[in-house]
């Protein structure tokens, strides 16, 4: 019986290779083969019999096989990653963590160190989570999740309903009806931004090493999107700030606090400290000795004491360096209309209702930032793995001799003073050569009538300027940060007017002005005095050696019909080698986001002894990371590094930290450890 | 595609035949059918046989493709990733569906749900007034690891207890020892710090989905609260009340931050909801703020009435529970007896090196807290051999109760319940069913205090696990199942007797009796503060005080106990799960009341319905009590998960009904306009029972 069948088998094969071989073409013409029922009746069958067994053969192949092996190989995946997994788990933890380094937490309980003073971190913009308390109907079952930091998960899911939710209210700033956005508090607000990418937890673990825990350190957690006054009308932010201070001050022995800012956290910080000082309404009611008595240091990491250039892209384009590279290797991935996507435009306009970005644009205008000519970093030159091994020796020694210096200048390099120049031309010639920015002929024209009614639902101030308007801004013209405070309230008038109830980017006359109380001046060092509390220490603690954003030049969009943002950095220019122009920014010494000189001037210059700033002498130290990175990929993220971020898992930054927290003084650890120019810098600033 | 074609033949001659054989049939049936296709061949019938011919070819090439040795391997690869992709595509599914979906599904089978009550209020047009602070009760609380020993490494931070319990099962022992403190001090042991998670995520969710306070957080936040008027007492559970001041500064911490929220909130008091050992807590905490420093807080005499508008405590073991004696006596309560019941030998084998319960009870011993739980009031409250206040009680009539609560009220209905035979529930730990069933005149009791322990070398050969009753020799043990019986007062003796270590450190810390006099000035000691009994509340006039606890489930009032069979190594007493009884109450060995699953209703409302009540000596400034009781109702599906209408101890927590009276007594609210006392118990007969005195003048105290 099984043999006929194996027969019968071969046979219906056999022929259907026959046919194949003789009438392949005619395979896709099988149905009209069908209706022709005058050919031979062996050859119809044969035909047919071939479509069908080809057609299934097809569809087999591609169903059932396909299907087979792709089941197969996840199936294998899986098995092989559940192995792994399970391997992993099992492995002896101490095996995988052995040729790591004690961390400088370890080092000093070694030491004997211990925990003394209580220890107070301000986080600052972006890293802190946000979590939700209400919301509209598409965030639905969102409650108390995080819609910032954490994994963000939600972004990708509901973008357009999460862009929403984090977004204020154009007019005021605070929530928009019905939302309600809050900070996450305690240690967990800022430990982590997202999964595996600390910002906190590694000075957090090596605190707890020598004897933190709950009790003693705190993490002053607030929304950082709000301008600063609005986070206590709000929140009352700065209140339990205060509250938390006092505490930690009574329950740890009359332990005075040791405040660690971080990068915006820096001048939240310097607007608590008046704050706390003012008496109520607007002000914490703390009496002119409250931060002598509460505080025994603060340690501004990356500090953000005279803005960030980067703030100015942000506003003005909503792009930043990476940013700009991505367009320029893939143009038209951010502003491609076919998705509908708009990316720029929802974060633009996004941003745009968070006050505290415009407390990080540049302060002191042109005598800090430089002019159209001259700029306090002049001179710098941007090849940085060398330089910043020839200067150490210099600048610690003989900060003045800055012949070498002077060398380089006659080579023009960067005008660092034009913070955003249209062209490059306009970039570099010189300021005679250039059109005056006369910010009267701004707000004359710019109350033009609405043309981009139908320009998408993404509404950007931009929409509401004309075409006039926007190339007359452009124009061939540079801005220094004075006058690109007046491009500013050009391109966004509303949001400028908001903001800058909040925050002040001028240079004070005279302290004593009784104007100078109002809560808008806080946050600006140039613009307060430090309170009246000698025994305070203040440090600036940041990383140098990675070449940081200070000026950028501009160009209008190409396709700038109405739902664009009309202008993006021109990406496409890069000076020589040494120069510092790339990509359409020029770039100076810094950490990645902060230039040295917004964080090193206040401690180098600005407070250093006893200034119209700092009326009661608090002694100020510079202590700078030069930035070394990762050796293998297996450090991570370097517990060398001096950026930005990372610098928050450096060793010696920590140890630092460490030291003060168990009661060192900024001389004891070493005073002032200068890398970079600041000093030099400084120097050339006028104040 | 010819090349597959080819390969079709050569492997079918080489396939074995029972392949063919097995098509055998099948290939008739479709021999047929290709017949008929010959017949009538035009293009319309091709359909039929074009299916048939599909059934062959799948048939045929997908086993022979691969070689043989290999599909079995291949077939579970194949097995598993179909698996995984139907996993993925449900996952994917599952994330991409509309989060309303799940609503929509139990609305459209059960019908439209009710509002939650925040939705509901709020509609109503309440608006947040009054800042909140919640006390979460013991266990519920999250810790986690700040210092560890090295087993614990790449731990930190991370919690503990709370949580995925992921910790608990990788690495057992080691958990153990970071959960356990010091058998001395009650503190830390060397080298360890664990601490309490701070926030409102400390005891939103006690485990993935198991929520604790997140209901009620979700239903206060509908009506304005956040973060600034919501505070989270979080403490370390483990710790005696007062060692959470000197360790983690906790009392200071809730002094502080409610006056902040006071401060912060237009000068609004607070409203303090405990829950569970909670409340005994935040009682601690009302005595700690107003005493003098350097014991107490220093917030003056009139802190209280200043910052404190209400006290909702919810379920709140006001006079302990017997549950913590079944758990300090032998380490287990009602559930691990049934599992031991059922799986007899698996939760103390020894062959595993398990000894689970000697590893449990040995950590939970050094946790004082769970001392703070023991039953006080002694016989007066709880009952003595021949009485307690709960006489009468019967499980059966539990379904009459429901219905006609108004009846439970009058005195003549309890009268007839009276003549049913009824547990003796003053009798909380008996050795043998007969014993807590005779007369007491017919029990014969050895006292075990004076008896000597005697000494055996067992703890040399028992293994690293020490518990205290490797100290006492089997003499000892003898000696206490001797006794018989224990009532409460004497229970506190056994106690002492059998963990003599435990005990003296817990009662440096609290207190279990009643104050004959709360002038005198030792009553100003914090061992006192947590027994309603021994203190009187702050002179607070304005404040109220609730008491919210569920009614109508089976909870545990008193145990038979029994000889463990190998009294060796292992714990030498176990309740005797083979000891039922319906008419009294009695099932494995447990005899159990009415209340709320772990708190019985006369440790939760006898001080509010009686103790409390107008001005007495426990209460001078006459402070308003209210008794508000939720009877219980099982979820009516599984879709509703835990029920919204449960009274179970921390179920209670989302329960519709307590939730509103929360939500309302936060917006502003006083207890009349609540609806005054709600009961469904008989909570008022029993506390008539209980002869306490309740006036100033010089008690006398007398057992029935």
């Amino acid at each position: 019986m099984a043999s006929i069948l194996r027969l019968r088998k071969l046979y219906y094969v056999e022929p259907a290779v026959k046919c194949s071989s003789v009438r392949f073409e005619s395979l896709d013409e099988s149905p009209k083969i069908d209706q022709k029922l005058g050919k031979k009746e062996e050859d119809v069958i044969c035909a047919n019999s071939l479509a069908l067994e080809v057609k299934n053969k097809r569809k087999q192949a591609k169903e059932w096989r396909c299907m087979d092996s792709c089941c197969w190989i996840i199936g294998c995946l899986c098995t092989t990653w559940w192995l792994l997994l399970l391997l992993f788990h099992c492995w002896p933890v101490t095996l995988l963590r052995a040729p790591e380094l004690p961390g400088p937490g370890v080092r000093l309980k070694r030491e004997g160190l211990m925990a003394l003073h209580p220890v107070v971190l301000v986080p600052g913009i972006v890293t802190g989570g946000l979590e939700l308390w209400e919301g509209r109907s598409c965030a639905d079952g969102l409650f108390r999740k995080r819609l910032w930091g954490g994994s963000f998960t939600e972004i990708f899911k509901r973008p357009l309903c999460l862009l929403e939710h984090l977004s204020l209210h154009y007019g005021t700033g605070l929530d928009p009806p019905g939302i309600r956005v809050r900070a996450v508090p305690g240690l967990v607000a800022a430990d982590y931004f997202a999964p595996g990418y600390f910002v906190w937890a590694v000075l957090i673990e090596n605190l707890a090493k020598i004897g933190y825990e709950g009790k003693n350190l705190h993490m002053a957690a607030y929304d950082w999107r709000l301008s600063f006054q609005n986070t206590e009308i709000r929140d009352h932010s700065l209140t339990r700030l205060k509250s938390k201070i006092e505490l930690m001050y009574i329950t740890n022995g009359y332990k005075k606090v040791v405040v660690v800012p971080h990068s915006m956290g820096a001048i939240y910080f310097l607007h608590f400290l008046k704050w706390v000082e003012t008496p109520p309404p607007m002000g914490g009611g703390g009496g002119p000795g409250w931060c002598a008595k509460h505080i025994k240091a603060t340690m501004n990491i990356g500090p953000t004491f005279l803005g960030v250039p980067k703030a100015v892209s942000n506003l003005f384009s909503a792009e930043g360096k990476d940013a700009s590279y991505i367009r320029a290797m893939v143009p038209g991935v951010f502003d491609s209309e076919i998705l509908g996507l708009q990316t720029f435009e929802h974060v633009m306009r996004m941003s745009r209702t968070w006050d505290s970005i415009v407390s990080l644009l540049p302060k002191g205008g042109d005598p800090i930032w430089g002019n159209m000519d001259s700029s306090p970093e002049e001179g710098h030159v941007c090849d940085f793995s060398k330089k910043s091994h020839s200067q150490t020796s210099l600048s610690d020694n003989n900060v003045n001799n800055s012949d070498v210096k002077r060398g380089f200048q006659v080579k023009g390099l960067a005008k660092y003073g034009r913070i955003i120049s249209f062209g490059k031309a306009a970039s570099v010639l010189h300021s005679s050569k250039l059109p005056t920015v006369d910010s009267k002929e701004f707000s004359q024209t710019s109350t033009s009538q609405n043309l981009n009614i139908s320009c998408g639902e993404v509404w950007t101030e931009y929409d509401e300027m004309s075409r006039q308007n926007i190339q007359n801004a452009a124009a061939d013209k540079a801005y220094t940060s004075t006058t690109l405070l007046d491009l500013l309230r050009l391109v966004a008038p509303k949001m400028m007017r908001r903001a800058e109830a909040h925050f002040s980017h001028g240079i004070a006359d005279n302290l004593d002005d009784p104007k100078y109380n109002h809560y808008k001046y806080w946050s600006n060092p140039l613009e307060m005095k430090l309170p009246n509390a000698p025994d305070m220490e203040i440090y600036c603690l940041y990383g140098v050696g990675i070449p940081t954003e200070r000026s950028y030049v501009y160009k209008l969009s190409p396709n700038s019909r109405c739902k664009s943002i009309p202008y993006q950095i021109d990406s496409s220019l890069s000076g020589e080698d040494n120069s510092c122009l790339r990509g359409g920014v020029y770039f100076a010494d810094g950490d990645e986001s902060v230039p040295v000189l917004s964080a090193g001037f206040m401690c180098a210059k600005g407070w250093r002894g006893r200034t119209r700033f700092n009326p009661s002498g608090i002694a100020t130290h510079i202590r700078e990371y030069r930035h070394k990175p990762p050796t293998s990929l297996l450090e991570g993220r370097g517990i060398e590094s001096g950026a930005h971020v990372d610098i928050m898992g450096n060793s010696a930054l920590i140890e630092d930290i460490l030291r003060v927290a168990a009661g060192a003084t900024g001389d004891e650890i070493g005073g002032d450890r200068i890398y970079s120019d600041i000093l030099r810098m400084a120097e050339r600033i006028n104040l | 595609m010819s090349s597959l074609r080819r390969r079709k033949p050569f492997n079918e001659s080489s396939d074995s035949k029972p392949q063919s054989e097995k098509g055998e049939e099948e290939e008739h049936h479709e021999e047929d059918h290709d017949d008929d296709d010959d017949d009538d061949d035009n293009g319309k019938n091709k359909k039929i046989p074009s299916k048939i011919k599909k059934k062959r070819w799948e048939k045929l090439p997908s086993p022979p493709q691969q070689p043989p040795k290999w599909s079995c391997l291949d077939m579970c690869c194949w097995f598993i990733g179909c698996i995984c992709v139907t996993w993925w595509l449900m996952l994917f599914l599952y994330n991409a569906m509309p989060a309303s979906f799940p609503q929509y599904v139990t609305e459209a089978i059960t019908g439209p749900l009710p509002d939650p009550p925040g939705v509901k209020l709020k509609k109503e047009g309440l608006v947040a007034k009054h800042p909140v602070v919640f006390v979460p009760g013991i266990v519920t609380g999250g810790l986690e690891l700040w210092e560890g020993r090295g087993c614990a490494e790449g731990l930190f931070r991370n919690r503990l207890w709370g949580g995925t319990f992921g910790e608990v099962y990788k690495r057992p022992l080691c958990w153990v020892e970071h959960m356990s403190l010091d058998n001395e001090t009650g503190l830390d042991p060397c080298g360890i710090r664990v601490r309490p998670v701070s926030g409102l995520v400390a005891a939103d969710y006690f485990a993935p989905g198991y929520f604790v306070w997140a209901v009620l957080i979700a239903n206060l936040a509908r009506i304005g609260y956040e973060e600034k008027n919501m505070y989270m007492a979080a403490y370390d559970w483990r710790l005696s009340f007062q060692n959470t001041e000197v360790r983690d500064r906790t009392l200071s911490r809730i002094k502080s931050n409610i006056e902040l929220l006071v401060a912060t909130n237009g000068g609004r008091k607070v409203v303090a909801i405990p829950h569970s050992m909670g409340v005994l807590y935040f009682l601690h905490f009302m005595k700690w703020v107003e005493a003098p420093t350097p014991m107490g807080g220093g917030g003056g005499p009139n802190w209280c009435s200043k910052h404190i508008k209400a006290v909702v405590d919810i379920g709140g073991p006001f006079l302990g529970v017997p549950k913590a004696i079944a758990g300090l006596f032998s380490a287990e309560a009602k559930d691990i007896a049934v599992a031991r019941a059922l799986a007899p030998g698996f939760l103390d084998n020894d062959i595993f090196q398990f000894q689970t319960l000697q590893h449990v009870m040995r950590m939970s011993r050094t946790w004082d807290s769970t001392m703070s739980m023991i039953p006080r009031g002694g016989d007066t409250i709880w009952g003595g051999l021949h009485w307690s206040p709960e006489d009468g009680y019967s499980c059966s009539k539990e379904r009459e109760k429901k219905n006609d609560t108004q009846i439970t009220d009058q005195a003549d209905a309890e009268s007839v319940v009276c003549k049913a035979r009824s547990a003796n529930y003053g009798r909380i730990i008996s050795f043998g069913k007969d014993v807590a069933e005779a007369p007491s005149s017919d029990i014969e009791r050895i006292d075990f205090r004076g008896a000597i322990k005697g000494h055996t070398a067992a703890n040399t050969t028992c293994r690293d696990v020490w518990t205290e009753y490797h100290d006492m020799g089997f003499a000892g043990i003898k000696a206490v199942a001797e006794y018989k019986t224990y009532t409460t007062e004497s229970i506190v003796d056994l106690l002492h007797f059998i963990a003599p270590k435990m005990m003296a450190r817990g009662t440096a810390h609290f207190s279990y009796g009643i104050a004959d006099n709360l002038d005198d000035p030792k009553y100003t000691h914090y061992k006192y503060w947590s027994n309603p009994l021994e203190t009187t509340l702050p002179n607070a006039p304005d404040m109220e005080i609730f008491s919210m606890y569920g009614v109508g489930l089976q909870t545990e009032r008193a145990y038979v106990y029994k000889l463990s069979p190998h009294a060796e190594c292992s714990i030498p007493f176990k309740i005797d799960t083979s000891a039922d009884d319906e008419a009294t109450c009695l099932r494995d060995g447990v005899y159990s009341v009415d209340g709320d699953e772990t708190v019985p209703v006369l440790s939760a409302g006898f001080m509010c319905a009686k103790g409390w009540r107008g001005k007495t000596r426990f209460n001078p400034s006459g402070i308003k009590t209210y008794v508000r009781e939720y009877n219980h109702l099982p979820p009516a599906n599984l879709l509703e998960g835990r029920g919204t209408l449960s009274a179970a101890h921390v179920d209670i927590m989302g329960n519709f009904a307590l939730i509103e009276d929360v939500i309302r007594i936060a917006a502003g609210a006083s207890g009349e306009e609540l609806g005054g006392d709600q009961v469904y118990s008989k909570i008022f007969n029993w506390s008539e029972r209980i002869n306490l005195q309740l006036d100033n003048e010089t008690p006398v105290y007398s057992s029935r």
